[in-house]
């Protein structure tokens, strides 16, 4: 943990009640328990579809569900940096890589409910769909540009790549502002919700800036 | 317990259309209604099309009674959408803007009493309760395709009455070029008129051919029932070759103009929504995909069908519309 962060925000040693640094059998057991928390929403989809309740329009049920499952657990892992610059923990960084992974996985359910489920593989209709329609375009170009980011997620790549990797991945943000104006896009009149995680998504990017700039100065 | 028990049949087709009254007002007067509906007492077929709904929908059946309705030859060979897909998935934001909100906050609404003004270019302004509007022409059910802008479908099938038959009570004037129809907009009833998310109050128009052509209805009712609120009791608008929006619900003003209304989609999103708004799988939305459909009801694995020019009506209504671009009139 760099100095200048307790330095700078003497909110560090305020909050710092939350916890010390849990022991690494605790820190496992919780990433177990995350793993199984970020697979409910695929097994509710399995449970309802079971149970012939996914609503009137199953198919844009499932679109919406796994879109929607895809960007809260991409902005989760962008709210673990926050929470270190904010204070001062770190450990939580461990589940970065896991809830990433987990954004790709809804992420590919996502695209392929909308290629299969949605429009059974009609190449001429998809491609058409995508150029036609800047949502989707938006959403298609964000999963492109997840790719590369599932693909380098393991340790081997890390080393592989070392200062480039971070750069790579800092592609995230970008993903991000897609993933969001895909959804402001969608809705057709009613924005509450997408702009509840464009607010959500322009905190967490707002307090890494902040520090970035407290940073510079210091 | 729910009766599981799922049909297309409409109901006055199985039990005497007398007994089936009697019996829902005995269960009315008696107020057991929600108690038989939840218990499962009447396991009767005349309430098979709705026996698969949670008892709050029974509990919250409609006020108006219709009159005898006859069948027409429209929807022959459609399989028909569920009434409980046709009642809880719903495009009606004056009750919140996700599809099953309007089933939920439309309990509490009153269809009755109900009246409709009519103003504008007519001989003179007045008013008529739905009542009255009843009685203005014989009743008929008519299975109709109904294609909404977003891409789904659905068959209903409808009661009602053709348009033309209360524009002829209306007696509009030689200036009469359009109709405008305009739905309540209570902000005591309906929730979502508290929200600015469209220009309250809702306001559709038609052009004055569009109106009195034959396939025009005003529908009271569905699956032989009065209309449940979160379809647009006490009356409706339904134009089948247009995308489901042009269908105003719970009407309470009907006025006749020179000039082309000013419909509340256009205001909300002038490059999405056209006055004509006519189902096209030519004409490209900006949003959705308009050359194929989702039918609603078909299950996960149904995929798509192909959108058919004015939602397949092509024959009744196409020649109002010859000659005329429809990619800048869309």
């Amino acid at each position: 943990m760099p100095a200048w962060i307790y330095e700078k925000t003497f909110r560090a040693q305020s909050l710092s009640f939350i916890g010390k640094v849990p022991s690494k059998k605790l820190i496992a057991r919780f990433k177990v328990a995350i793993f199984l928390l970020c697979l409910i929403p695929l097994l509710r989809l399995f449970w309802l579809a079971f149970h012939d309740d996914l609503s009137a329009n199953p198919i844009e049920f499932v679109e919406r569900s796994t879109g929607y499952w895809a960007l809260f657990m991409l902005l989760c892992t962008l709210s673990l940096s926050p929470i270190r610059l904010l204070t001062g923990r770190s450990w939580q960084l461990q589940y970065r890589r896991m809830l990433g992974l987990f954004m790709f996985f809804y992420a590919c359910l996502h695209l392929i409910t909308y290629l299969w489920l949605d429009y059974a593989f009609n190449w001429a209709d998809i491609i058409k769909d995508i150029i036609k329609h800047p949502y989707v375009l938006v959403g298609a170009s964000a999963f492109i540009l997840t790719l590369p980011l599932a693909i380098t997620s393991n340790n081997a790549m890390i080393r592989l790549l070392r200062e480039r990797w971070k750069q790579l991945h800092s592609l995230v943000y970008v993903i991000a502002v897609l993933g969001v104006v895909h959804f402001l896009w969608l809705v057709k009149k009613d924005l509450r919700e997408p702009i509840l995680y464009a607010v959500i998504l322009a905190l967490l990017l707002a307090v890494r800036i902040y520090y970035r700039i407290s940073k510079r100065k210091a | 317990m729910i009766i599981q028990t799922k049909s297309d049949i409409v109901p006055s087709e199985i039990t005497p259309k007398e007994v089936f009254d009697d019996r829902r007002k005995f269960l009315q007067q008696a107020g057991f209604g929600l108690l038989a509906g939840a218990t499962g007492l009447l396991s009767s077929p005349s309430f098979a099309t709705s026996g698969n709904l949670p008892a709050q929908h029974k509990a919250s059946k409609p006020l108006l009674k219709l009159p005898n309705f006859s069948k027409s030859k429209y929807g022959a060979g459609e399989k028909l959408t569920s009434f409980e897909d046709i009642t809880t998935y719903n495009n009606y934001y004056e009750f919140g803007t996700d599809k099953d909100e309007p089933a939920i906050h439309s309990k509490l609404f009153k269809p009755v009493p109900w009246t409709v003004s009519i103003e504008g270019q007519v001989k003179k302004n007045k008013t008529i309760s739905i009542e009255d509007i009843l009685k203005l022409a014989p009743l008929e059910e008519r299975i109709y395709r109904m294609r909404c802008v977003e891409g789904w479908s659905m068959v209903i099938p409808w009661i009602g009455f053709p348009l033309a038959q209360l524009i002829k009570w209306a007696e509009p004037n030689a200036n009469a070029k359009y109709v405008e129809f305009i739905s309540l907009a209570d902000t005591q009833q309906m929730p979502g008129v508290n929200l600015p998310i469209l220009d309250w109050p809702y306001i559709e128009g038609l052009r004055m051919d569009e109106a009195m052509n034959p396939l025009t209805i005003m529908a009271v009712g569905l699956y032989g029932e009065a209309l449940p609120n979160q379809n647009g009791a006490p009356m409706r608008l339904v134009v089948p070759w247009k995308y489901g929006f042009k269908g105003a619900k719970a009407i309470v003003k009907i006025r006749f103009t020179d000039k082309m209304p000013m419909t509340t989609w256009m205001k909300a999103g002038p490059a999405e929504y056209g006055f004509y708004a006519n189902v096209n799988p030519q004409v490209e939305h900006p949003r959705w995909t308009q050359s194929s459909e989702k039918r609603i009801g078909a299950g996960l694995f149904a995929g798509r069908i192909k959108t058919q020019m004015f939602n397949g009506y092509t024959e009744q209504v196409g020649q109002m519309y010859a000659g005329m671009d429809l990619r800048k009139n869309f």
